[in-house]
């Protein structure tokens, strides 16, 4: 049995001595006795190279990209993690420290992620970041919710077409205890806000600009729920007008890991900020005038308002935030682009090569981004199993998601994939007809 | 140990054309780009050399206190050791480089895993059914009421508007039920730290829902009649939500479930050894009594025949509380920390982080004497009250860092003023807990004769007490640097 | 001029037709630096102890209660930039909005020498 406890049957003597106890039972006297030291149905606890064992065997059942000509997408990416960022995040200093409450032994924490905020601003056109959600879909939910208290009575809530099925899900959830409910099509004066997705769901670029002010003829706010480095490269929400901007930071630098932990990104603009739920970092400085960080417009929060609180998030996924800082550091204003770049261009390299086949067809007069929809000749299921055998993870089969059918595949390229093995794929969806 | 030099911004470092890291060269035709849809000038990222990046974020984190480095009390916040195991299997590429949505055939490491974690929990604090889905306690606590909600409206009872919440409660917990569409109804506390029975009993009628409890709850206090305050609260048809933030008290002692909480977070972060990250991320799986199954968040892992592991999303389920399958490598972590102690090891885990907590506060009594005079459970709550005029619990707090000590938690529960919240949890030994008391004592010595060094504390970190006015009134929530 | 309190602590006093109103001194000295208000909505009825406005400082967030039945007529933008002036000057610049009353809901607060019993039965 592993243990982290350092307490020698001395010390405990001793200490128990000291508190004039026989056994430590007394000190559960508040316990209902009959309920007292349950059997648990457990094992017994293991050695540390009895649990690596065991956990490898587990992890070894999983199919990884690592060892697979990898096209599957759809909310979580296969993209290059530069070495730093795992390193640096490993620091213990990084990942053994809480929430930074006392900023003067937690500049380290402070400072990266207001430089988070910063770089992130940065990528969506910005003025305000907070320092994370849970995750893309929750980050939007929260958005939803501000727009319901920035708009007070207005309740309707409109989701483009190409909004993540898993995330509006969520939305429906986050709302559930609200009079705030989901509806297609045009704003109108009972709507709170507009919602978006820069790529949609299938991959597709549209023209925000056009639609934000749509959305604001109406008095609605305009939430755009943006991929990050799809920002490296083309316009990004706040140049269109967004009122908030929501995305999943996992691109940056966070491993798929059965899909998570990811990294909830929020943007909004200054005047909103009082609205804003999630914690949210400035700069400062002291009695001596030395800059500093610390924790700011905290009044918004639930260990301050309580059930008036903007949200009642608490944690939040500070080190997948400072993954992304390290990332987003690392690549610098001409990889961020250049990265976007290699995923547009092999996506369309790879969508215009499977166009061209006999029975395959992609809509090419669409922009995309890294993802696209292949309709094909078959069941998108049974082409995936197909090319399985050949060792290639081809997409993800729309026929078990809303508005989407059997026959299409949402195929995913990012710089991860080399020409030869696009190639392959289009050849092995050519065979497999 | 601590470096106290200011750290220069990421974009003071930055010089154009450096780049830490090398973008393969492109092997495709490059693409038309579309129109007017592409970025005016590439977004203003900072351009470091890898070394200098390096260094920068090095040299950041020696202004960090940390578990690693430094005694850190945090009541409430269960900082222990984040054993090296955990991350070491969280790493393993099988897991990391997965993707959820792979075959359920091909994705079977990851969901034996949770499937494992889920019945380890149920077994640990006694429910019927665990999923994974809540990303954080608070996340939890949003979904165990909403499928408290979803309950009594499946019953056709829909009357029920109020929830309740001791007054000693997390911030999160009134939080989550305004999110869930309650409205907060505060139960106060009696004289010795617990519910206050007849005051819970005039509150409980059909207009009630359910209410949240921490137990022990954030005094440190196991509630002395929780079986009659569980009672007269399912007495009046509502449910009670276990709020599972200071579990680490009781794993492996008593089940909540067995007590009669209907539903309950956890705070993997904190019970089980994840590390807090400097925020997050953690985990709150949300463990229901047979009851509030039907109503769990999905989809969760289920074993199916021949041993092979899928996911489930149970038809009245309150949906999904997050895109995917919860903070994954969270769980691993978590899991490996389970399979480590064992049985065994969880209780003593819990016996000592009681242990811990009672000696110290016992040290302590002649100084800071606990607010509630009983035996406390991980945690206990002194007032700085008792310190000379002048000095109030802040000032205390920063001269703990003079000692090289991360302070407790201070001002919370809100019912003590001056709180001082101290949980040193069971990986702590007993010569930390005895330098730690030194250092207070010293420090209440101090507040006497040398009033100044506690009132000017912290003196040898990069920076002294921030100016929080400033920081609201002119705002700088963005790098000046940048641009 | 007659100056009257609520038991919320704000003031109200008549001012032409209206009412002026805004927080006490002895209210703003419990909140602290105050760095932002949210200011009452122009036009808005209110009623006498409902709330109307929120004053934040650091560690709070405290709302602001209507002292009198009435509609808002005009509410202190200069608070939008100088929050700072409800410490510095309460009952002068650092005032927070203008009620037109619809009743005589000014007879139910409390005089000076009222509210200063009342203050310290709170400090007790």
């Amino acid at each position: 049995m592993a243990s982290y406890t350092p307490h020698t049957r001395s010390d405990r003597e001793k200490m128990m001595e000291f508190l004039g106890i026989d056994s430590l039972d007394e000190l559960f006297q508040a316990v209902p006795p009959s309920y007292r030291y349950p059997e648990l149905s457990m094992d017994k606890g293991r050695c540390e190279q009895a649990v690596l064992k065991e956990l490898r065997s587990m992890a070894d059942k999983n199919s990884s990209a690592a060892h697979t000509s990898w096209f599957l997408g759809g909310g979580v990416y296969n993209h290059y993690i530069p070495s730093v960022v795992d390193s640096i995040i490993s620091r213990g200093e990084f990942f053994t420290a809480y929430t930074p409450y006392q900023p003067e032994v937690s500049q380290g924490s402070l400072q990266a992620i207001f430089e988070f905020q910063t770089m992130i601003a940065e990528l969506y056109g910005m003025d305000v970041v907070n320092a994370s959600h849970y995750d893309g879909a929750t980050a939007m939910a929260e958005a939803a919710l501000m727009a319901l208290r920035c708009r007070s009575g207005r309740k309707k809530i409109i989701l483009d077409e190409g909004i993540h099925p898993e995330y509006r899900e969520v939305l429906e959830t986050y709302l559930s205890g609200s009079e705030g409910y989901i509806a297609r099509g045009e704003c109108d004066d009972e709507t709170a806000c507009f919602i978006t997705a820069f790529p949609s769901f299938r991959g597709e670029l549209k023209d925000l600009k056009a639609l934000g002010e749509k959305v604001h003829a109406r008095g609605a706010l305009f939430i755009v729920n943006a991929d990050p480095l799809a920002c490296g490269l083309f316009t990004p929400p706040g140049e269109c007008g967004a009122d908030i901007v929501t995305g999943e930071g996992q691109p940056l630098g966070i491993a798929m890991n059965s899909g998570g932990p990811l990294l909830g990104l929020f943007a909004t603009s200054k005047k909103l900020i009082r609205k804003m739920p999630g914690r949210v970092i400035g700069q400062t400085s002291d009695g001596s005038g030395r800059p500093g960080c610390v924790l700011t417009f905290s009044a918004r929060e639930q260990h301050i308002r309580r059930e008036k609180a903007t949200s009642n998030i608490c944690s939040n996924q500070g080190l997948m935030a400072l993954a992304a800082a390290v990332y987003m550091a690392a690549l610098g204003k001409q990889g961020i682009r250049d990265t976007a770049r290699l995923c547009y261009d092999k996506a369309l390299y790879a969508a215009r090569q499977i166009n061209s086949l006999k029975g395959y067809s992609v809509d090419l007069t669409k922009a995309f981004f890294r993802e696209f929809v292949v309709t094909c000749p078959m069941d998108a299921d049974i082409l995936s199993a197909n090319l399985r055998e050949k060792d290639i993870v081809a997409g993800l089969p729309l026929g078990c998601f809303e508005g989407g059918n059997e026959r299409e595949l949402l195929v995913c390229v990012t710089e991860m994939n080399e020409k030869e093995e696009i190639d392959r794929l289009v050849n092995a969806m050519k065979e497999a007809l | 140990m601590m470096n106290n030099e200011k750290v220069s911004s990421l974009w003071e470092l930055s010089k154009p054309g450096r780049q830490a890291v090398e973008i393969p060269v492109s092997d495709v035709p490059p693409a038309q780009l579309p129109e007017g849809l592409v970025r005016n000038e590439a977004p203003a990222l900072p351009e470091l050399s890898t070394l200098d990046l390096v260094r920068h974020y090095t040299r950041l984190s020696k202004l960090n206190f940390s578990i690693d480095s430094h005694f850190y009390p945090l009541g409430s916040c269960t900082m222990k050791y984040n054993p090296r195991i955990n991350e070491k299997t969280a790493r393993l590429e099988g897991f990391t480089a997965s993707h959820p949505y792979l075959p359920e055939e091909e994705l079977q490491g990851s969901l034996e895993l949770m499937y494992k974690l889920q019945e380890s929990l149920s077994d640990i604090a006694g429910f019927e059914e665990t999923s994974l889905q809540p990303a954080a306690g608070a996340q939890g606590e949003l979904c165990g009421v909403l499928m408290i909600r979803k309950y009594h409206e499946s019953r056709g009872d829909t009357g029920r508007t109020r929830f309740l919440i001791p007054d000693s409660a997390h911030g999160t917990n009134p939080a989550s039920v305004a999110m869930a569409g309650y409205e907060a109804v505060e139960v106060p506390s009696d004289s010795r730290g617990n519910i206050d029975l007849d005051k819970l009993k005039k509150l409980c009628d059909s207009s009630v829902a359910g209410i949240m409890i921490t137990n022990p709850n954030t005094m440190g206090l196991f509630e002395e009649r929780i079986l009659d305050v569980l009672e007269t609260v399912h007495a009046c048809g509502a449910l009670a939500y276990g709020d599972g933030a200071n579990f680490n008290a009781i794993m492996g002692v008593v089940r909540p479930g067995e007590l009669g909480f209907d539903v309950m977070h956890f705070n993997l972060h904190k019970t089980f050894s994840t590390p807090h990250g400097g925020g997050g991320p953690g985990a709150g799986p949300v463990g229901a009594a047979k009851k509030l199954v039907p109503f769990l968040p999905g989809p969760y892992a289920v074993k199916n025949e021949y041993e092979s592991y899928g996911l489930f999303m149970p038809e009245t389920s309150i949906g999904r509380m997050k895109s995917f399958y919860g903070n994954f490598g969270v769980l691993v972590r978590a899991y490996s920390y389970i399979l480590s102690l064992g049985r065994d090891g969880l209780k003593d885990a819990t016996e000592m982080a009681v242990l811990n907590a009672n000696y110290l506060k016992e040290k302590l009594s002649d100084i800071f004497p606990a607010w509630y005079d009983r035996p406390c459970m991980h945690e206990f709550v002194s007032s700085g009250e008792s310190a000379p005029s002048g000095i109030n619990t802040m000032d205390i707090a920063k001269r703990l860092i003079d000692y090289g000590f991360h302070p407790p938690t201070v001002y919370f529960p809100l019912i003590v003023p001056e709180a001082l919240m101290v949980e040193p949890s069971e990986t702590e030994s007993m010569e930390m807990l005895d330098a730690f008391s030194e250092a207070l004592h010293k420090i209440a010595t101090e507040a006497k004769e040398a009033p100044g060094l506690l009132h000017d504390a912290p003196h040898k970190e990069m920076v002294n007490r921030l100016d929080e006015v400033k920081a609201v009134r002119n705002p700088v929530l963005l790098d000046p640097w940048k641009s | 001029m007659l100056i009257k309190y609520a038991k919320s602590h704000e003031w109200a006093v008549k001012s032409g037709d209206l009412y002026l109103c805004g927080l006490s001194n002895y209210a703003q000295e419990k909140v602290g630096d105050i760095v932002f208000v949210e200011l009452p909505e122009v036009g808005k009825t209110v009623k006498q102890g409902e709330p109307f406005g929120v004053i934040e400082s650091v560690k709070a967030a405290n709302d602001v209660y209507s002292p009198l039945n009435g509609e808002i007529v005009e509410a202190n933008q200069k608070l939008e930039d100088e929050p700072e002036l409800v410490n510095s000057s309460p009952l002068g610049e650092g005032w927070i909005c203008k009620i037109k009353m619809s009743d005589s809901s000014f007879d139910n607060l409390m005089n000076e020498e009222e509210y200063k019993a009342f203050q310290e039965e709170q400090d007790d």
